[in-house]
């Protein structure tokens, strides 16, 4: 058969490069004057958000509820368009979700009619790539260590497998950017550790870009090279701050650590308890 | 919305009982009815006014049934009749499922629809009857049409319904990992709905079968309503009766086809959590 062979070549690349090695680099993300308003009535949800992402950094957007965290991150996946400036990746302005940058939200949301492995091949089945399946699912299903339920219906996981499922899934698709948005704020503290510490491993080895958006101090200490806080009503960045930590020190337990944790906490208390004067000054334009 | 279509499709299910003790309490409810019956035809046949109805009671009908079964005009006279809820279930299906995944979909067009639909959903089907004689040239076509019309609304309404409970975020995920309207459709909307729209065809199908035995009194010379007008005119009353099981019994089957059906596409797994 033709496409066997035509397969054979196209694989042979990814396939010596191994799954744990950089399989793809991960997206440029440029967000230029971004602003958002859900209708033209109401005030502006987010409002001149500019930052710039590099290839395999992991960004944390930290933000008290109702700032506009999902908002920002539905427009950078192409799910919602902005009302004004533009989200570009690898130099292109995104006009429409692509496969290539996958967004994962607070609920697994797995097809339950079907298994673990269907709800994998999802992406590839789309994508006319449906004969990367047999390859591909066990590849990614082994990468979140769940091999051995390939083919259990999806609502028979835990909470913390299903996420697992929803992060296998969106890796079927060789992305190279995930946007997640609070993806394990339902879980217990200990799932939540151990995924948060795979994710970020997953994203490093495999050179993805990662987004993630959450509310918790601790969560963007243990996984972002850099965070972003994000002041509310309307949404804009207030601060951009590096965290310098590494591998070993996000476990947690240490100095370094719990000095990072400090710092971040007092940045995120400033922005989200800031003075209302401050927000009112910002809204001249009303 | 119509409250039968918002009946969670759970529920619908058939009921979890233990497979013997289900079996047991329903070979009892029908001794029990039977038991009535018997007791009914005991005080007509006791009653001097009553006197010439006696032939309804339960041996003289199922004599006659066994007449029928055995002589196979069972399959002559509910042939057409089987024919003719299919056609008009077919047609309420091949029209109600795609018009209500449309206003599940579309706020507007449920907004714009809504009115009219309830409005039409209460004309009683067989109100059509004149109307449906005038437009179509056969019998048949006429009840295929009331059967049609009688048959659309649970379909269209619960396909709505079930479209309206899709979880947003699996829409969101299809669409963020490429999935053209096609795969919109077959992998995520209908399997999502498909309870739903079972559910439907199985109201459409109770409520079908309803009209069907009213709707064949008139004009065809075919089918269950016809034999039993014709027993009626025939004065043969065990003969009526024992249509009057067959519609039953036919009915009964198809709704548990129907449960069954639901039972297998249902997704809705027992959880945990
Ligand atoms: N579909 C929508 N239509 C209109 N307004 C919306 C919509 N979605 C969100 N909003 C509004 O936009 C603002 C930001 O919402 P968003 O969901 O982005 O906040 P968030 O930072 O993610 O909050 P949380 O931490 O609670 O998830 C809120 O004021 C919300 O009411
Ligand atoms: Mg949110």
């Amino acid at each position: 058969m033709i496409s066997q062979a035509a397969y054979a070549t196209a694989s042979a690349k990814p396939a010596s490069a191994g799954i744990r090695q950089a399989v793809s680099r991960g997206a440029h993300l440029a967000v230029m004057g971004l602003g958002h308003a859900y209708r033209k009535s109401d005030g502006m949800v987010l409002d001149d958000i500019n930052f710039e992402v590099r290839p395999g950094e992991v960004l944390a957007l930290l933000g008290r509820s109702g700032c506009g965290k999902s908002t920002l991150l539905h427009m950078l996946a192409g799910l919602t368009l902005p009302s004004r400036g533009e989200v570009v990746i690898n130099g292109n302005t995104v006009t429409e979700p692509s496969p290539k940058w996958v967004m994962m939200f607070q609920a697994p949301s797995l097809y339950p009619w079907m298994t673990v492995a269907q709800n994998a091949a999802l992406g590839l089945r789309f994508t006319r790539r449906g004969h990367e399946i047999a390859k591909r699912v066990p590849e990614v299903l082994e990468l979140v260590d769940l091999a051995s339920f390939a083919d259990r219906n999806a609502q028979e996981l835990s909470g913390g497998q299903q996420q697992r499922v929803a992060l296998a899934r969106s890796l079927a698709t060789n992305p190279e950017m995930l946007l997640l948005d609070e993806p394990f704020s339902a879980l217990d503290a200990f799932t939540r550790r151990s995924l948060q510490r795979d994710v970020r491993a997953i994203a490093r080895n495999l050179g993805l870009t990662l987004v993630i958006v959450t509310h918790d101090v601790s969560e963007a200490v243990r996984m972002a090279d850099r965070v972003l806080v994000l002041d509310a009503n309307p949404g804009r960045i207030a601060e951009d701050t590096e965290v310098a930590l590494d591998e070993m020190q996000r476990e947690g337990g240490c100095d370094r650590f719990n000095a990072e944790h400090v710092r971040l906490m007092d940045l995120y208390t400033r922005v989200a308890h800031g003075d209302p004067a401050d927000a009112s000054d910002d809204n001249e334009q009303y | 919305m119509s409250s039968m279509a918002d009946t969670p499709s759970v529920k619908l299910a058939l009921p979890s009982m233990g497979r013997l003790r289900g079996l047991g309490m329903g070979a009892l409810g029908i001794a029990v009815l039977l038991g009535l019956w018997w007791l009914g035809g005991w005080a007509v046949a006791n009653d001097p006014d009553m006197f010439a109805f006696a032939d309804f009671a339960p041996a003289p009908t199922l004599s006659a049934l066994w007449d029928i079964l055995r002589s196979g005009e069972v399959f002559a006279m509910s042939g057409p009749s089987l024919y003719r809820v299919g056609a008009g279930l077919l047609i309420a299906a091949a029209l109600g499922v795609p018009v209500g995944i449309a206003i599940g979909r579309i706020d507007w067009l449920r907004e714009l629809t809504n009115v009219p639909f309830q409005f039409l959903r209460m004309i009683s089907p067989l109100s059509w009857m004149p109307i449906a004689v005038m437009v179509y040239e056969t019998w048949d076509g006429a009840i295929v049409f009331l059967i049609g019309v009688a048959a659309i609304w649970p379909i269209l309404f619960s396909t709505a319904a079930g479209v309206r409970r899709i979880d947003p975020s699996w829409l969101k995920v299809a669409r963020n990992l490429g999935a053209n309207p096609i795969h919109m459709l077959f992998v995520v909307i209908l399997p999502a709905i498909a309870v739903d729209v079972l559910t439907g065809i199985r109201l459409a199908l109770g409520v079908a079968w309803v009209v069907l035995v009213p709707a064949e009194y008139l004009g065809v010379t075919s089918g269950l309503g016809y034999a039993i007008n014709d027993a009626r005119d025939t004065l043969d009353y065990a003969r009526l009766a024992a249509v009057v099981v067959v519609i039953g019994a036919i009915g009964f089957a198809l709704d548990y086809a129907c449960a069954a059906l639901i039972k297998r596409f249902n997704w809705v797994r027992d959880s945990a959590h």
